[in-house]
């Protein structure tokens, strides 16, 4: 049995006191910025992780993965008593969880949530731990043709299960490679659309732009309309579910973790989408579709399990095939990088202990976050009273000391000031900086990709339709693209998202 | 007729962004061939397909409602982008502490909730919970005084 004596290495790896700990503290930071509104895992993580530099490589990653889930457990919490998303993911729990809580059912919520989440964590720790060694197998067959059009697929893919306009996310895309190319040509050593600056010869730095498009402009959203939260449940009494509650809640359970389970590996799924695409199928298939909105426990037990699902298998290609499905994978492959990893099929057949030791600390991170969350409830809810005002000097603050103990560089500083008017300005205008941040990281793979490719083939463009895996990989992205645009498909797009406004 | 002026200005950018990647790419650096693609290859490929789908959503915006921008908060736009500038501008000279002061006290001016007595707390506050955190508890290498502080006694 592969998969158990895998996962033995990576309990082993995951309970050395040191990385228990730092377990602990990942998913007690995630759970912390999933209750606040306004703070999401992408800025924390992007802050977070210079200072992960001195740490052990296998620490790092489980903290920062550790936040990433925790924020979707975090998130629910707000949703449920507040009415406001904690994270994005949440937005939809808002819908019938709020009403449970005005119904005093804000206990059973909660533990819906959390026993859903944790349910779907555990199923996709297994998932992981069984997808991981064929997907390996395969990518390290893959050469430069077969590596670009997996890369262009993912881009393609990421654009249309976002949401927003195509064309601009599309857009996006092609500004973010652009701006990924900024710095030294690797192969001449000619300095790139540098303007210049001697500072960018290294190329725009990676953290600088996440925290701006991320962090600061997410804080520029929340000074639009600065309002206090209103805290609607003071107190949570009665926290255990009744046994029809529980008959409710198993078979949303079982498909949200599914469904979610599936859209987390597809590039830009992701935890925000499985949780919508959760809900619209329960209502769908509910006997009693008019419950939805009033307090239905199977709007909240579905898209819970889903983002949790969805937020653990993204992690499949980033480990697998070194390839990021979100923002935050990007950030996690920064993270291998800052510890002198190249991520890729490489690192589960030469680093076994850290490989699957970042598999095995999700499940006890699980477990570790069904114990913060459940019974210190009252504690999260008091956070909720700290008032915004004094989160957005504090962000600025970890983000300055964060980008400038990367490179001891003054100029990432501007950066970090432009990148946030820019990722506002973008906002304004209606495009999403997911795409953007993920070109910006695909960009310097996809060009090595493509001129590696033509030497191989002496310059014939070709050499991408003739090799089947390339060519097979490529077909799905023209499918991708065309389904997309299909004019029945735009429509159901925008119905999944519908919710949120 | 009706035009939708996010897309509109969006399409634009991105048209104005495609043009000036694509003119560095062509006036600076070497194009290549298809074999041995040089540094300048793929940025012009990039540039125009910016250009084109800048076009495209420039277009489609002529076909679609238009949208309110909404409002825009010019007074936090102002103090959160001025503290990492000023941050920058400082850190050498004054070292983590002040600089951070610095920072902490501007970006506080953000929110309109904020006076001058609330945003001295948050200063000390959150300067002190930095370098107790970052610097203490984790050695960020970052001086905590730098040589402009000498004029106080501090640093060296």
């Amino acid at each position: 049995m592969d998969l158990i004596h895998n996962l033995e290495i990576g309990l082993g790896t995951a309970l050395q006191p040191a990385n228990l700990l730092y377990c602990f503290i990942g998913t007690l930071l995630g759970t912390l910025i999933g209750v606040l509104p306004g703070l999401g895992p992408t800025a924390t993580i992007a802050m977070l992780l210079p200072i992960t530099y001195n740490l052990e490589p296998v620490s790092s990653l489980i903290m920062l993965a550790g936040i990433y889930y925790g924020a979707q457990y975090g998130g629910s919490t707000t949703a449920i008593l507040v009415n406001l998303p904690g994270e994005s993911s949440s937005a939809v729990t808002t819908i019938d969880g709020y009403q449970m809580a005005r119904q005093g059912r804000a206990g059973p919520a909660l533990t819906t949530a959390a026993i859903g989440s944790f349910f779907a964590g555990t199923v996709a720790t297994f998932l992981i731990a069984a997808a991981a060694p064929p997907l390996t197998a395969v990518a390290l067959k893959f050469g430069s043709p077969e590596y670009f059009s997996l890369m262009v697929l993912a881009l393609i893919t990421s654009v249309a299960l976002a949401h927003g306009s195509i064309l601009k996310a599309l857009a996006m895309i092609v500004l973010g490679l652009l701006l990924g190319l900024v710095g030294t040509d690797i192969y001449t050593g000619t300095p790139r659309m540098t303007l210049g600056f001697l500072e960018l010869a290294d190329g725009i730095n990676f953290v600088a732009v996440a925290v701006g498009v991320f962090g600061i402009a997410e804080i520029l959203r929340n000074l639009e309309n600065e309002r206090e939260r209103e805290v609607g449940v003071k107190t949570v009494t009665g926290m255990m579910p009744t046994r029809d509650d529980f008959k409710a809640m198993s078979g949303p359970i079982v498909r949200g973790t599914l469904l979610g389970s599936a859209l987390g590996i597809l590039p830009g799924g992701g935890s925000v989408l499985a949780s919508f695409a959760a809900y619209t199928v329960e209502k769908k298939i509910s006997k009693t579709p008019e419950r939805f909105g009033k307090g239905a426990i199977e709007g909240v037990a579905g898209p819970e399990s889903a983002n949790n699902a969805a937020a653990q298998t993204s992690f499949i290609p980033m480990l697998t095939l070194g390839i990021p499905a979100n923002p935050v994978m990007a950030l996690m492959i920064g993270a291998f990088i800052i510890q002198g990893i190249v991520p890729g099929p490489n690192v589960a057949v030469e680093r076994p202990q850290l490989f699957w030791g970042i598999i095995a600390s999700m499940w006890v991170g699980n477990l570790m976050l069904v114990v913060l969350n459940l019974p210190l409830v009252g504690l999260w809810v008091r956070l909720l009273r700290v008032p915004y005002y004094v989160m957005f000097p504090a962000i600025m603050a970890f983000s300055a000391i964060g980008v400038y103990s990367i490179n001891s560089n003054i100029f990432d500083m501007y950066s970090v000031a432009l990148f946030g008017l820019v990722g506002y300005l973008f906002f304004k205008l209606g495009c999403e900086p997911a795409p953007l941040l993920l070109g910006f990281v695909l960009g310097p793979m996809l060009e090595e990709h493509l001129r590696r490719a033509m030497i191989i083939s002496r310059g014939d463009p070709m050499i991408f339709l003739n090799r089947p895996i390339s060519l097979g990989l490529l077909i799905m992205a023209a499918i991708a693209l065309v389904v997309v645009f299909l004019p029945t498909v735009a429509k159901k797009r925008e119905q999944v998202f519908v919710e949120e406004d | 007729m009706t035009i939708n002026r996010k897309d509109a200005t969006a399409g634009a950018l991105f048209i104005v962004l495609g043009i000036g990647f694509g003119l560095n790419a062509w006036l600076t650096l070497d194009l290549g061939t298809n074999l041995r693609m040089g540094p300048g290859y793929f940025p012009m490929l990039l540039s125009g397909a910016l250009i084109l789908l800048g076009v495209v959503v420039l277009f489609h915006a002529l076909s679609i409602e238009d949208e309110e921008w909404g409002h825009i908060p010019w007074r936090g736009l102002f103090f959160i982008l001025l503290g990492p500038v000023v941050f920058g501008l400082t850190l050498e000279g004054l070292g983590l502490v002040a600089a951070l002061a610095i920072l902490s006290f501007i970006t506080s001016f953000a929110s309109i909730r904020v006076g001058p007595v609330l945003a001295i707390a948050l200063t000390i506050g959150l300067t002190t919970f930095c370098v107790a955190v970052f610097s203490w508890g984790l050695g960020a290498p970052i001086r905590l005084f730098g040589p402009w502080m000498q004029v106080v006694g501090l640093g060296n």
